[in-house]
């Protein structure tokens, strides 16, 4: 682990973004969030990290509000965004949503055109007041995405027809065009080459200047390199929370410890 | 023996051009599985093949009319003098023979007939003349051509299906008729024309097959299927659409839900006994209207359409629900932004084979009155297409077939084919509309 570039930036303390207190999700019996308290930055980037079936994408789901479409999913607890309830019965998942864009962990643009993929967004906010507008922010965000220049000349050919890492970026493109505060990215690298991967991180350390992110990923080298937080789960439970430093170099918990150095997982 | 020799006996090294007995076996199996499946479509298609032979070979003869065509001119004083008889009809007639006799004459031939043999070979005459003067008085003085439908036996005779083997005397034709057909026929007076009357003409008695037509009961069909694409489609997706997305998954709607499946199992003829209790009987619709027998379809259609609509729902991946969710569409929004058009082809082709079921039905068209010698008149207007009495496609052929006079099986055979027409119509629009929707990814 000795290609490991730990972010060596001053620890600055923002305000927290998300609260989440004594999550607890349940998909039928399988009780596949147990007890999970974290308070995500603001303007941050945070890394999930944790062996597959831990639970990473079903809390980062909690967050906007995705496990509602899941009949089997209940979800307790308190998950509070600037310090707003989001599991109030008076709080609308669909307004949520349009706060907290969220990238899946496989990509799944509509079977529409590039352009469309991107402008869906935008459109149903009513974001854009006029056609070139639009076209901005479809340009801007597929900048971001690190996608526009492979698409530039084919805008209006369909998203579906793209490369599977295209395609994620394509669905990264979508998510920022809508402007959200909070942006969370399931595995968005796991399809991408070293290049993608690398622009992808660079537009997320961009995101962050007013965002607040949460990634999960599989390589602990990403989430040394992009993240200022790192979360470890395991088996339902956020084994250890910290600095991402802290993580990496000096965890407190042994599985953390078995886990980053590659003994479980 | 070695461990080395022992492993070389389990598994003896071979080349790859080698087959070994397993592979062999598998083959073997694999070629006899495409020979079930070839032999089975083969006989498919061989029963395919005698159908729309038997079909074509009975049917084809109902869109051919014998018709015997004399031209003669009635002078305005023919006209009067018929006019001022007691028997008016009978004076035309004797026209018309008078002129077949002098058109045979000047063909040189000579054969001795008399009125009887006449109207056993085309009908009486004199109505349908007198009436065409009547209509027409400037054909007066004028060569008028009359193309007269010769009775169904006749017809039956230059079709086959009468012989002078199989033919009885009796008040219907006669074996010395048949000298005289064939005289016409030598002399072009008789020959066979195309039955514009069968494709666009009402029902006709039934002693008068030559006559029937499936005219009126192709517009009967056409707005009962109007009644049922209006009512069935909006109806029936809008219920998928809440059943498969919206519904909250309980007891209650999985009751709806197998009950759904077993409505679309339930025999036609149940429909047209529920739509004589409740629509007929208690709303007081009238009898054998097209609304009625529509809104009994619309019932019979609706559990196909919502089975096949909810398969094609449910057939959109759940990861573009996510996508549209994800990006913050409400529910709504990304039902009819993303997953309805994705569910599209499938939906249309579920509703199209839904209304091509319901465009063969009879069953509940028979209760509800709309038999096929009710199509004797076209409706005047469009709205009265809904509430005239009439008939459909399938209830006139059902009644063709069910009539003595062998000429009507013919018209049975014939109505058949353009039922089997307008279904292929049907079913190629389905197979557009899918291509159509389905390139638009
Ligand atoms: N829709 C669902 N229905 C039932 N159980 C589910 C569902 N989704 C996830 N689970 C269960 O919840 C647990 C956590 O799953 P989750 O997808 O959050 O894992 P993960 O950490 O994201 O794994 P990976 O790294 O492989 O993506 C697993 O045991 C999984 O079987
Ligand atoms: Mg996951």
């Amino acid at each position: 682990m000795n290609d490991m570039r730990i972010v060596e930036r001053d620890v600055e303390t923002n305000d927290v973004k998300i609260a989440a207190k004594d999550v607890q999700v349940h998909y039928g019996d399988t009780h596949a969030i147990k007890d999970v308290s974290v308070d995500i930055e603001d303007k941050t980037v945070t890394a999930f990290i944790g062996p597959s079936g831990c639970g990473k994408s079903t809390f980062l789901r909690c967050i906007n509000r995705m496990n509602d479409t899941i009949d089997v999913c209940r979800v307790t607890g308190d998950i509070r965004i600037d310090d707003q309830d989001i599991y109030d019965p008076k709080v609308d998942p669909v307004q949520l949503r349009a706060k907290v864009g969220m990238v899946f962990q496989k990509p799944n643009p509509f079977p529409k055109s590039i352009y469309d993929n991107v402008a869906y967004g935008p459109r149903i906010h009513g974001l854009a007041k006029n056609k070139s507008d639009l076209d901005d922010i479809v340009e801007r965000s597929l900048r971001r995405g690190a996608i526009w220049e492979e698409v530039k000349d084919r805008l209006h050919a369909p998203g579906t027809g793209l490369s599977g890492g295209q395609q994620q970026r394509l669905c990264i493109a979508r998510a920022v065009a809508t402007e959200p505060e909070v942006l969370l990215m399931d595995e968005p690298c796991s399809a991408l080459d070293p290049i993608a991967t690398a622009q992808v991180e660079e537009l997320i350390d961009e995101l962050r200047e007013n965002y607040s992110v949460v990634i999960v990923t599989h390589s602990m080298q990403q989430a040394a390199r992009v993240s200022q937080k790192t979360a470890f789960f395991h088996l339902g439970n956020l084994v250890e929370y910290g600095e991402t430093g802290q993580i990496f170099t000096n965890p407190t918990d042994p599985r953390t410890e078995s886990y980053i150095t590659g003994r479980i997982g | 023996m070695t461990d080395a020799s022992m492993n070389d006996a389990a598994l003896p090294k071979s080349g790859l051009s080698v087959t070994d007995a397993r592979t062999r076996k598998r083959n073997a199996a694999e070629k006899r599985f495409r020979a079930y499946g070839i032999a089975a479509i083969s006989v498919g298609l061989l029963f395919l093949l005698f159908l729309f032979g038997s079909i074509l070979k009975s049917g084809i003869p109902a869109f051919t009319q014998t018709v015997v065509d004399v031209e003669f001119t009635m002078t305005q004083e023919a006209v009067d003098e018929a006019e001022s008889k007691m028997l008016k009809t009978k004076a035309y007639e004797n026209y018309f023979i008078a002129a077949l006799e002098a058109q045979l004459a000047e063909r040189g031939m000579d054969v001795a007939f008399d009125a009887k043999a006449i109207q056993r070979i085309v009908g009486k005459t004199g109505g349908t003349i007198r009436s065409h003067f009547q209509d027409n008085p400037d054909a007066i003085g004028q060569p008028v051509s009359f193309e007269l439908a010769a009775s169904s036996r006749v017809d039956g005779y230059f079709n086959g299906r009468v012989t002078r083997e199989t033919l009885v005397d009796s008040r219907f034709l006669q074996l010395s008729d048949l000298d005289l057909v064939d005289a016409l026929a030598e002399a072009g007076i008789i020959h066979g024309a195309f039955n514009w009357n069968f494709i666009t003409g009402k029902d006709s008695g039934v002693d008068n097959p030559g006559g029937a037509g499936l005219g009126a009961s192709v517009i009967g069909s056409f707005f009962m299927m109007l009644v049922v694409l209006f009512l069935s489609l909006p109806i029936g997706v809008a219920a998928s659409i809440y059943l498969e997305e919206f519904a909250p998954k309980n007891r209650f709607t999985d009751l709806i839900e197998v009950n759904i499946s077993n409505l679309a199992a339930v025999p036609s003829i149940v429909f047209g006994i529920l739509g004589l209790a409740v629509f007929i009987q208690f709303a007081g619709l009238p009898q054998s209207a097209p609304l009625v027998g529509g809104l009994v379809l619309t019932l019979m259609t609706l559990p196909t359409i919502i089975i096949s609509t909810r398969a094609s729902l449910a057939a959109v991946p759940p990861s573009i629900r996510d996508a549209a969710l994800g990006v913050g569409a409400s529910k709504m929004q990304s039902v009819f932004h993303h997953v309805l058009p994705l569910a599209m082809p499938g939906i249309l082709t579920g509703t199209i084979i839904g209304l091509a079921q319901a465009l063969g039905e009879t069953a509940p068209l028979l209760l509800i009155g709309m038999v096929g010698f009710v199509a004797r008149e076209y409706p005047d207007g469009f709205m009265a297409g809904f509430t005239d009495a009439n008939s459909a496609m399938p209830a006139q052929i059902y009644t063709w077939a069910s009539r003595a006079d062998p000429g009507f099986y013919e018209k049975a055979w014939g109505g058949i084919i353009i039922l089997l027409l307008f279904l292929i119509t049907m079913n190629t629009i389905a197979v557009i509309l899918r291509r159509r929707f389905e390139r638009r990814w």
